[in-house]
Order: structure tokens, then sequence, then C-alpha cells
């Protein structure tokens, strides 16, 4: 029997945010051991965020990484003000799902055509995919290039926008300002129409996973900054109960704590997960798209999630559009903030899914504790069982072969590998707290 | 590929990615840049890895490993050019907050398991352990001073790259001053042009996210500060945030300790 034994190693995983790699070893046809690792080294920003003003949350966090700044600075913002009491709804809480528009769409765009479609068409990247598909890829490149113009239009630049603050921003747009996206943003939807029935038709290897999805759900909307975090599993608490219910863990080999649900173990974040426990609030054409594709709930094909990627990028296109044709602008660019010392809680969808922030206020106005849970380390435990279930399906497949599909199937995540270090250090301050 | 064609590289250290994805968003230039140099390794956009030497590389992030130290220096003798960009690569970045924590015992308390975690007491820039030819500064960098960047350096001339403070940036775009008009705390006097003065445009005062412009005077700008009613720690909290361990502002943020 050829190969019994092999070892697949990709020391450098490629075409993701940030530092880690894949270990699989294989022997006598059986998968003895799967390692998806980080090895970013840790920048630890909560404990540096002790001592920090409550204002600075937005901005320091935003540098956490420069893929999802938006949600950094959003589950930032609303866990300050969850501890304030206060609320903020009617043209603010608009404009900031406009942004957050922004950065599903670049996101999205960036992960659907540059990172992730060369798997499925078997292209190192996209340079080489462009040779093949330029139209493709020239209309990905325009696509995202709308994202990025809303998240500069109302952030003053994409990455690390520097307009969101706690209570709302420092300048809002006029409606005049916002016009010239109307045409854009139109383009883009159709464009998007198009993605969906792009990434449907792409080839997909064969892969049914039993996953716990966990996201936010919201009575009317599809979600970004609020709801209740649900499950398919039976789910359903407010986030301020978060840590009740889900803990994280350290594993020796990687430079990222690995979150579970207590007593149930991993589960999936992300596109894939709102898509499955949200399919209702999205639009008309959004829900008639997936029909049209064969695209429904519940989805367990991990590599699909590229489809529930561009759905969630037409969904956003839509949502944006619906934003600024309504859009009257506010009195104030921000409702006034009266700090009190007390705990906050936030949780908002990072393109990558769930994105847990929690902070204590002092007297003084300063931060005196943070925690923060990234959507790419609740999804590691899901990386390695699909790694495990990925290697065992096709374990007869030349090295090569499978250690690319390895990749691809890590890449279904999205993961970043960036947010998802930086949090050993209060995990294991807090550790260490309880012993002494 | 084209033999003829000078190899860019591109490579991380501790950071956020956000100054190397700026690349893949110069959406226009990009397919453009990539058909006038071979994009030869670049991890975060493609898994062809090709093997060094290279024309130009391009750093981002601060060095907080030992194991850094070595991949910088092997780095530096694998490119022929070798450009730092964001506050990460040339100033420690916002995780050198971590250099004023006493980190041994900060360890002590912290590892558990310390065998599992490697880091340095500091976070460190680039130019800290090799020689850097060419420093573009920013939390983010601006994505088109990258692309005259890179493109100086492939025709030999020296990047047109402004270093003066974000004052002139900010009244040539004829922004009304936040800190005159409004009493606002504004880092533009200190700070290095390069973001398009951004924050004034939006009613709020500059963070310093560019670093110190040549020769900042940052002590004049504290007291202008203190003297209107600023405390000492808030004027340490401004001068100690992304561009923390540049000398100017480490320094003024240390003489409000």
């Amino acid at each position: 029997m050829p190969m019994n034994d092999k070892t697949i190693k990709v020391d450098y995983l490629a075409r993701v945010e940030g530092e880690g790699s894949v270990y699989v070893k294989i022997k006598n046809n059986e998968v003895a051991d799967v390692k998806f690792k980080v090895f970013e080294p840790p920048r630890f920003f909560e404990a540096f965020l002790r001592g920090r003003r409550y204002s600075e949350a937005p901005d320091i966090t935003a540098r956490i990484c420069g893929i999802c700044p938006v949600a950094y600075q959003m589950s930032s913002v609303h866990a300050m003000e969850n501890a304030f009491g206060i609320t903020v709804d009617g043209p603010i809480r608009d404009l900031r799902k406009l942004l957050y528009c922004g950065e599903w769409i670049e996101s999205h765009v960036l992960h659907v055509y540059m990172l992730h479609a060369p798997d499925f068409l078997g292209y190192e990247d996209v340079i080489q995919l462009s040779k093949d598909h330029a139209a493709v890829v020239q209309k990905a490149l325009k696509m995202k290039k709308i994202g990025n113009e809303l998240m500069t239009l109302l952030g003053g630049r994409e990455i690390h926008p520097i307009n969101v603050r706690v209570g709302g921003f420092y300048k809002v747009p006029t409606k005049k300002e916002l016009a010239p996206m109307v045409e854009k943003l139109k383009w883009l939807r159709d464009a998007a129409v198009e993605m969906v029935r792009w990434s449907a038709s792409l080839p997909f290897p064969e892969l049914e996973q039993d996953y716990e999805f966990v996201a936010l759900r919201h009575p009317e909307e599809y979600p970004f900054n609020e709801g209740r975090l649900a499950s398919n599993k039976g789910l359903d608490i407010n986030v301020k109960e978060y840590e009740f219910y889900f803990q994280e863990e350290h594993v020796p080999y990687s430079n990222a704590l690995q979150s579970v649900l207590k007593e149930r173990g991993p589960y999936h974040v992300g596109p894939l997960a709102r898509f499955n426990l949200n399919f209702e609030r999205l639009t008309p054409t959004a829900k008639e798209l997936a029909h049209e594709v064969n695209f429904l709930p519940t989805v367990r094909n991990p590599f699909k999630s590229i489809i529930a990627r561009s759905i969630e990028t037409l969904y956003a296109s839509e949502e944006a559009l619906r934003i600024i044709e309504g859009y009257e602008p506010p009195g104030q660019p921000s409702v006034d903030v009266v700090p009190r010392p007390g705990l906050g809680f936030g949780c908002t969808e990072a393109p990558r899914g769930i994105l847990y922030h929690r902070y204590r206020i002092s007297e003084e106005e300063m931060i005196t504790d943070a925690k923060i849970v990234p959507p790419t380390s609740q999804n590691q435990r899901s990386i390695e069982q699909d790694l495990r279930s990925v290697v065992v399906k096709n374990i007869s497949m030349p090295k090569d072969q499978l250690t690319w599909l390895c990749e691809q199937s890590v890449r279904n995540y999205d993961p970043c590998i960036s947010c998802a270090t930086h949090f050993v250090t209060l995990e294991l301050e807090k550790e260490s707290s309880r012993i002494s | 590929m084209n033999a003829s064609k000078p190899k860019v590289a591109i490579y991380k250290f501790a950071s956020c990615d956000g100054c190397q994805l700026s690349l893949l968003d110069a959406e226009e230039e990009l397919l453009a840049i990539a058909g006038a140099v071979d994009i030869a390794y670049f991890p975060e956009a493609s898994r062809r890895m090709m093997r060094g030497p290279y024309d130009i590389g391009l750093v981002e992030g601060s060095v907080t490993t030992p194991h850094d130290v070595e991949r910088i220096r092997a780095i530096r003798k694998e490119c022929r050019m070798l450009i730092t960009i964001g506050a990460c690569a040339t100033a420690g970045g916002i995780q050198a907050l971590r250099n004023w924590k006493d980190v041994k015992d900060f360890t002590r308390i912290v590892y558990a398991n310390p065998e599992y975690i490697s880091t340095l007491d500091r976070s460190l820039p680039i130019g800290s352990f090799v020689h850097v030819d060419f420093e573009l500064r920013g939390c983010p960098i601006n994505k088109m001073q990258l692309v005259e960047v890179v493109l100086a350096t492939l025709h030999k001339r020296k990047p047109n790259i402004a270093s003066h403070s974000l004052c002139v940036e900010c009244k040539l775009k004829g922004n009304v001053c936040v800190m005159v008009a409004k009493g606002t705390f504004c880092m533009g006097p200190v700070t290095h042009v390069g973001c398009g003065a951004l924050c004034p445009a939006y009613q709020r005062g500059c963070y310093g996210c560019f670093g110190p412009m040549e020769s900042a005077n940052t002590a004049s700008l504290a007291k202008h500060s203190t003297d209107n009613g600023g405390s000492d720690i808030d004027v340490k909290l401004a001068f100690r945030s992304f561009n923390a361990y540049a000398e100017a502002f480490r320094r003024e943020s240390d003489a409000h300790e």
C-alpha cells in the first residue's frame, strides 16, 4: 500500500492575514495529529489598554487589524456605550452600519477574489489568476474600491479610519457628499449578483460538517452591531453573558487562544454562520438569488463560505443604498457621552464573525481591564476539525495536492491571524491572578 | 515571469497587516505594479514564494522576538534596497507601549508556560537592527506614498516624500485650525506630514499617527496644552501612542511621567 505515513507541513500559510502554519501527521493511513499553529508574536493589546482613556479604545483597538479596523471600532464603542448606559439610534446608528457595509464589501471582495478564488481555480495568487481572467479581476478591484470609498467617505481613510468615537462620529457627511455613492453602489449591486452566480459555479470539494454555528441575531435586521448571540443548537443569550458560555483555552503550539463553547466544544463563526442563522433577514434580491443558485440554509460545506461572502456583499451593497437614499443628517455628529465607572460589553459582526469586547472603566474614565475575543480565535478548533476531515476523506491524494487542499480548508475561514494573536497575555494574567 | 524585472519581497513582523494591505488597496495601480515588477515574495497575497536575492524588500512590523532579530538580519542580506513601511517598522508601533513595563516581572507573572512564547523586552523598529534605505511613516502608511517610494527606488531616485509638519498640509488644504478655533488639542505642529491632514478636516485634533516631524518642538506643544488646562497625563498619553518609541515623542512623554 503506497504512502502509509506522511507529514503535511505548510510552514508559512499564504493568502491569510498574519503568520500561521499547518501540520498534519498521517500514520498507517490514519490522521495521527493536526495542528493549526499561530506563530505570529503577541502584541499584548489588553495589557497596554489598561491605563488608557475610554475614549482611546476605538483608535487603539483598530490597530489590532488593518483588514477589519471598523469591526474593532464598532465593538469598542458599543461596549463603552453599554458601560455608560447610552443608546445610539437614528441617523448615527445608520451611518455606523453604512461604514460597516464598506468594510464588509472591501474585506469580502478581497477574500473572495484575491485570497480564496485562486484555490478553486488552481492559481497561486490573484496576479496569476488575472493573466487568464483579466476581466474578472479588474471587476473585483473596482468592487473592492467602492467598499474602500465608502470607508474613506465616512471614516477619512479605509485603513484605521479616524472619524469614529464613543457616541457617534466627529463629523457626519451631508446628503450631497453621500450622493455620488448611489450610482457606484447600484453598479456594485449588479456586480455582486454576478459574483454570487460566479462563486456558486466554482468546483467545491465535498465536505459536510456538523457545526454549531454562532452569530448575532436581531429581530428585524441582518446583524451588524446589535442582537443576541444565537446558534443552530439552541444557544440564545445576551452579549453580556458571553463569558458564562464561552471559554478560551491555551495550547502549547499556538500564540492564539482557542475558544470553545463550555461543555460543547468547537463552534463556527463568520459569513456561513450569519447566513445560516439569519437567512430570513436578507433582502428579497439576496434571498431570491440564494434560491436560484440553490444555496439555502443550513449549509454545512465550509468551502461554500465563498458563496456566503458573495451574498453578503450583495446584501451590504443594497443595505448601503437603502441607508444613503433615506439619509437625513443628524443635528449633532454624536450623542452626549457622560462616562461612569463600570463594566461594558460589546459584540459586533466583523467580516470574519463575532468580535467580543469587554471593558472595565474607572472613576477617572480610564480602562482598568479589557478582554477582546476575535473571530479567528473562535474558529481555530473548527479549522483543525475540518483539516482532520479533509485529510481523512482524501488520504490517498498526492501530497502536493493534499497540502494545497489543506491550505484551502484553512482559507475557508478567511482567518485573520494578526487579530488572533493579541490575546495571550490577558488570559494568562487572569489564570495567575486566580492562583494568587 | 520575466527575469529582467526587478524582484520585490514583502515581509511582515509584529503588526496589523494594514500597511502591506495598502498595496492591495491601491486598486488602480496594483496590476500596473505587478506588471512592472516581479512580486517574488508576498505571503499575504500569494503561495508562490521565490527565493532571493531581491531588488527591493518592503518590511512591515516591529521586532519583538529573538527569532525576529535573526530574521531581519537575514532579510537585510537578501535585499539590495530595504524599505520600512509604517509606524511599527519605523518606530516600534503601538506594541512599543510594552517598553515602559517592567517586562521581567510581567513575564514572571504572565507566563505560566514560558516555553510556549518567546518575546523580547521591547518592541523596536527595524532600523535598530539593520541599515534601512528608506523609512515610510504612518499608521497606516499612505498608499500613494508607497507607490511613489517603490517607483522612485526602481528609477534610482530619491522618493519625493515631504517631512515637514502636518500644519503645512492642513493650511494648504484650507482647513480651519481646530486648536485656534475650538481649543482642541492637536498634534499637528509636531507631526510628520503624509496623511492629508485628515483629523482636522473631520473636526478633531491630529493624534500623531505619522510620528514626529523633523526637529519637532514637542516641549512647546506640551506647554501650550498644560497652559490651557491640559493635564500631564493627557500630554503623556498623547505622545505615547502609535509612535510612542520615536525619540522625540518618547522624550516628551517621559517628561510628563
